[in-house]
């Protein structure tokens, strides 16, 4: 260990011009050899931004969501669809291949609460949507792209977890069973099997609303904020049952979002104490607390080549570079890693 | 008569009639040839009997006879200097005290610089290469007793040790380096250690020998002022060769005992000095303490209670001397029950200087680490009750570092004293002062050589216990691939990782009295107290509306939570409001004052109040200032070091408004004061208060009438006893002084009043409502009126302040 510690690091660049606080953040493209890759933020007033980071401009502005804040952007591995969540209810999908930017589709959202979906990839031309239901717990599962319901999932009447706050849709690498890991408002996280609809078990992290997590399906181990001063690492035994390793007390309460980068060595959080903090994902070891935001910090990404961004109500998206990724270290892309293994090809 | 006698007494006759008279070289020659047998060591030598009645009667005759005839022409009678060479020889090679006597004779009887003098002082300078001084100092050990060599012993000793004196006298410019003191005594000490080594000798053969002689010898020369030169040869011989042998030890305790009184003191400050430690002065000097009055006074007294010069290592040395040895513990004990009676007496308070408060607090502290609990507990009750007391007059002293030391030594000794009981605890920052006292207080190392002994396992541990305490952190529950690479993730500084304070700060000086006065949420009470001062420097205007509401606020604000630095924050923020609205807030400030109660209750704790510090910028700050300073051209021509334009002294308007009324009411008895008395400190900060403003007023027409005022409140105050009521009169006078110099014609140098310093943190805690409406004046006078000039920050920053004491004014009286 050094004798005096770094410095704490500065932002390599920051993003200016969303003009409204940012939501949501999501890298695309940029696998190997395809260059920088591009950044799509969403913004309170309903625009999403794709920025180049060569040239650290905003390449193209959608407009979808009728100045509804975009709470939740996601592009699907293949093809160029973008899908964009919004408060105005809709969740869009987008066609970015070279160059357009059309709406080519349009999925109405039926919870009014601020739970970010999520897409499971199955193939090319098929994959699953989770995202918040109709009913204040329930959680409806669609087939894309024909936007056909599978299922909807609720909790057993005496459960009474509230309102899903984040979902998370993944395979596990033995079993071509969908799972579904949800936060709920009430602290818990449960996970779900969406094919026999049930909850095969729920663990109670926190005692506030979980506002994030994340999910690293390789070791079948998970993390996630809440509004109070802790994260909680939880992790997922042989039996599918859920149980919390450990709790990290943090310095300031409130988590926004979390993210382990893709090669799952540290992990990012969003404060609402404007500062993102890294951990060592394995250890939980508290690497740096980047402070630059003046205000709540509310969407973090991870991209392929390490990079992170965050994303925060002062309008600005700062963007990091820590602790460079081995070039050797290969990023297995199973499960739902997948879902984050963006396109192929980048947007011209 | 004896043949023998007057055999010899013929020869030496005809011998010094031919060599007082005699031209002839070679007749020359022999007749000193024919005396030479005379001496010891000499080819065929004469008789022994005849050798001892030479050597007895008329050797020195004979060395006064050859020092008559030295000449330049004399010394050429023979070539290639063998006249000379003969001629030296008698004094080298005869009885070393006769001729060191004749020869620092005739160097004194010479009457001004001759070329015999010179060739006496060459001569005398090889007499001392060539070791004959031991020679001079052994004989005398020999001779016990005799009762004929008492006057030839006495004037021996002037001359050995006066040697320098004498040879600087006569020789003046020309004097030899051999007969400068610095290489004299030296040597001395050198030609001691032979003579010593010599009687050691003598006495494994079974002749007795006395060392009284070379005692005195020492004993002049330490009375001398020498002692560093003779000890520095002498001690740590001493300390080798006493090391095995008791023979050496005793010769040793003999030769220190056998100093005359007089002397006493001299020798053993030097031998304490000299010694390396405890056990070599034990070593050195024995029971001596325990035999010898005067040494026994020197050494419990004189040393710990009459002087202070010595260094805490000496005095550890002294202290540790007197706990090596059963017999000599009572003494320590003794030593540690008076010099906790001089450590806690009011009158040594008052009077003895602080460095010496200090001293006696490092003997007490060495004192109480020498002494086990058994014997502490055998004097408990007694050792309490003076530590007691003594605590309570220091804390009651109105100097600081006197107040400092009481809760130091205090906190250390009642740990010590009563173990059984809680220790007493008093707040103070940590400095070098109280590490190095706390370190004294430590039990002393056992070993006979601790340094190296000791230091290696002590160095040691920690590291191990370190590296074993950081092995779970690095290898957390569980393994796996992960961990080859957790060393690449080095954490960076996560220091700034504060809690993040809300954004409550009122954004308006109403906002922050409404907050202040009747919030409950105390986030929103901090952040408009932390807010407060930069709202008032900011709008000023709207500040004066709220003036007089906000200054009461904030004298009678009360520390709730545990907000840091809150007086701090509070004086500021008060200062602030008097430079913005002078004239009704110190009108406030005075009646505040001087209403029954207002005291505040910890001015006379001992602890320290926080003071309010001046906040220091970041040295990033600097640099980044230092930066842009390089890369600014400005268009200005005014250099950014100058201060604003004169202008018309404003201070003029408000000088009084504090001023008087404080005046005024203090200087009526009070209920709640009791200034000649407890409430000295009151007394000492209201007096430097008055000449503070007094000073600062020099220019203004008020000042006169000002002067008249303090002068008569300070006339009561000249004889006053304690330091703090004493320097302040003192302070106001001067400042009253130096009203009198615009009139006479020195107004330039007056135009801008220098700002005095009333930062109470250099003087200590000082109740708070007597240091900010000062500060607020003196802020005021510095900068004129608060809405012509942007901030500067808090006077203590800024490059005018002066120290008082360096300030200009003529002292009256």
């Amino acid at each position: 260990m050094a004798a005096s510690p770094l410095p704490p690091p500065d932002p390599q660049f920051v993003l200016r011009g969303t003009q409204s606080a940012v939501h949501a953040l999501h890298f695309f493209g940029g696998a190997q050899g395809q260059g920088r890759p591009l950044l799509l933020s969403g913004s309170l007033s309903g625009l999403v931004h794709i920025w180049s980071l060569q040239t650290r401009r905003a390449v193209a502005t959608l407009d979808g969501h009728g100045g509804k804040c975009v709470t939740w952007l996601q592009t699907l591995p293949q093809g160029h669809l973008l899908l964009s969540q919004g408060r105005d209810l809709k969740l869009r999908l987008w066609d970015l291949a070279e160059g357009r930017n059309a709406i080519v589709d349009s999925v109405p959202v039926e919870s009014m609460g601020f739970c970010r979906s999520s897409v499971l990839a199955r193939g090319p031309e098929r994959w699953m949507l989770a995202m918040p239901g109709g009913g204040s717990d329930e959680v409806q599962i669609l087939e894309m792209p024909s936007k056909t319901s599978v299922c909807t999932l609720k909790p057993e009447a005496d459960a009474k977890p509230g309102m899903p706050m984040c979902l998370e849709l993944w395979q596990a690498d033995s079993s071509p069973r969908p799972l579904l890991l949800a936060g709920y408002e009430d602290g818990s996280v449960a996970l779900w099997d969406v094919s026999e609809r049930k909850v095969c078990s729920r663990v109670a992290c926190h005692p506030e609303p979980v506002m994030g997590f994340d999910f690293d399906s390789q070791k079948a181990r998970g993390v996630s904020g809440s509004a109070e001063k802790a994260l909680a690492v939880w992790s997922l035994d042989e039996q599918q049952a859920l149980q919390v390793c450990r709790t990290h007390e943090l310095t300031n309460p409130g988590i926004a979002d979390v993210k382990i980068r893709p090669d799952r060595k540290i992990l990012a959080t969003a404060g609402w104490d404007h500062r993102v903090r890294v951990f060592h994902w394995w250890t939980m070891k508290p690497l740096a607390v980047l402070s630059f935001h003046s205000a709540t910090i509310h969407s973090v990404a991870f991209a392929t080549d390490g990079l992170l961004a965050a994303g925060s109500g002062d309008q600005r998206i700062s963007i990091w570079s820590l602790y460079p990724i081995r070039s050797d270290a290969s990023t297995p892309s199973l499960g739902h890693a997948e879902g984050r293994e963006v396109g192929t090809q980048a947007l011209a | 008569m004896d043949p023998v006698q007057s055999a010899v007494a013929l020869t030496v006759r005809e011998a010094l009639h031919t060599l007082s008279s005699s031209e002839d070289g070679g007749h020359l020659l022999s007749t000193l040839g024919a005396l030479k047998r005379y001496l010891s060591g000499a080819e065929n030598p004469a008789l022994p009997g005849e050798q001892e009645e030479f050597a007895r009667m008329h050797f020195s005759a004979v060395l006064r006879c050859l020092v008559g005839r030295l000449s330049p022409g004399w010394l050429e009678l023979l070539p290639n200097g063998q006249l000379e060479d003969l001629w030296a020889s008698f004094f080298l090679e005869g009885p070393a005290d006769q001729a060191f006597l004749v020869l620092m004779e005739s160097i004194e009887g010479a009457a001004g610089p001759s070329f015999r003098l010179m060739k006496m002082a060459q001569l005398l300078a090889r007499f001392l290469s060539a070791g004959r001084m031991a020679a001079v100092m052994e004989g005398q050990c020999r001779q016990l007793t005799e009762p004929a060599f008492r006057l030839l012993q006495e004037t021996l000793l002037i001359k050995v040790v006066g040697l320098p004196d004498h040879l600087g006298n006569r020789l003046q410019r020309e004097n030899l380096e051999a007969f400068l003191p610095q290489n004299y005594f030296p040597l001395l000490g050198e030609e001691i250690m032979r003579v010593l080594q010599a009687v050691v000798d003598s006495l494994r053969g079974g002749w007795d020998c006395s060392v009284s002689f070379l005692s005195q010898v020492l004993g002049k020369a330490c009375v001398h002022g020498r002692q560093k030169e003779i000890l520095g040869v002498l001690v740590p011989r001493l300390t080798a060769l006493t090391q095995g042998s008791c023979l050496w030890q005793r010769v040793c305790w003999r030769l220190v005992e056998c100093v005359p009184d007089r002397a006493t003191e001299a020798l053993l400050t030097g031998l304490v000095e000299a010694a390396s430690g405890p056990d070599v002065l034990s070593r050195l000097l024995g029971n001596l303490v325990l035999k010898s009055k005067k040494a026994q006074f020197v050494m419990t007294r004189k040393i710990l209670f009459l002087q202070y010069r010595y260094s805490t290592p000496m005095l550890q040395s002294l202290l540790g001397y007197l706990a090596m040895d059963s017999q000599r513990r009572p003494l320590l004990r003794q030593a540690l029950k008076e010099l906790l009676e001089t450590w806690g007496s009011p009158s040594a308070i008052r009077h003895a200087p602080l460095p010496q408060q200090r001293y006696i607090s490092s003997a007490l502290l060495i004192c109480l680490a020498h002494l086990q609990d058994a014997e502490l507990r055998d004097s408990q009750d007694e050792l309490l009750a003076s530590l007691m007391a003594g605590v309570k007059t220091r804390l009651d002293s109105s100097l600081p570092a006197v107040r400092r030391l009481g809760m130091i030594v205090a906190g250390v000794a009642s740990a010590r004293i009563h173990p059984d009981g809680p220790p007493l605890r008093f707040q103070y920052e940590e400095d070098e002062l109280s590490r190095e006292l706390l370190a004294l207080a430590a039990p002393p190392p056992v070993a006979d050589s601790p340094s190296e002994a000791e230091a290696s396992p002590a160095a040691e541990t920690p590291d191990r216990g370190s590296v074993d305490s950081g092995v779970p952190q690095a290898q957390p529950e569980g393994s796996g691939s992960d961990l080859d690479s957790d060393d690449e993730l080095v954490p960076y500084d996560m220091s700034g990782d504060q809690e993040l304070k809300s954004g409550k700060a009122p954004a308006y000086v109403r906002d922050c009295v409404e907050a202040l006065t009747s919030s409950e949420d105390w986030e929103r009470w901090e952040a408009a107290l932390r807010a407060l001062e930069g709202l008032i420097v900011r709008s000023p205007a709207a500040a004066r509306e709220v003036s007089v509401e906000l200054a009461k606020v904030l004298l009678h604000l009360e520390e709730k939570t545990s907000v840091v630095g809150f007086e701090g924050l509070r004086q500021r923020a008060l200062v602030a409001v008097v430079v913005t609205d002078p004239a009704p807030v110190l009108t406030l400030a005075a009646q505040e004052l001087s209403r029954p109660g207002r005291l505040p209750p910890q001015c006379g704790s001992p602890s320290p109040t926080s003071q309010p510090s001046s906040t220091q910028a970041p040295a990033w700050r600097a640099v980044v200032q230092e930066r842009i300073r390089s890369k600014t051209r400005r268009f200005s021509q005014r250099s950014p070091g100058r201060g604003p334009d004169a202008g018309p002294n404003e201070f003029n308007l408000v000088a009084g408004y504090f001023f008087f009324p404080l005046i005024r009411h203090f200087d009526r008895p009070l209920v709640t004061f009791d200034l000649l008395g407890e409430d000295q400190l009151v007394l000492g900060r209201l007096v430097h208060t008055l000449g503070a403003l007094m000073y600062l007023a020099v220019n203004t027409t008020v000042a006169v009438a000002m002067g008249k005022a303090l002068l008569e409140f300070v006339w009561t105050l000249r004889f006053h006893g304690d330091a703090c009521g004493g320097a302040g009169p003192r302070r106001g006078l001067q400042g009253v002084g130096g009203e009198s110099a615009p009139a006479s014609g020195e107004a330039q140098r007056h135009t801008r009043p220098a700002v005095v310093s009333l930062v109470p943190a250099r003087e200590g805690p000082a109740p708070l409502e007597l240091a900010w409406p000062a500060r607020g004046l003196c802020q005021w006078s510095m900068r004129g009126p608060p809405a012509l000039s942007p901030w500067t920050g808090p006077p203590e920053r800024g490059p005018e302040v002066l120290r008082r004491e360096g300030a200009t004014g003529a002292p009256a009286g």
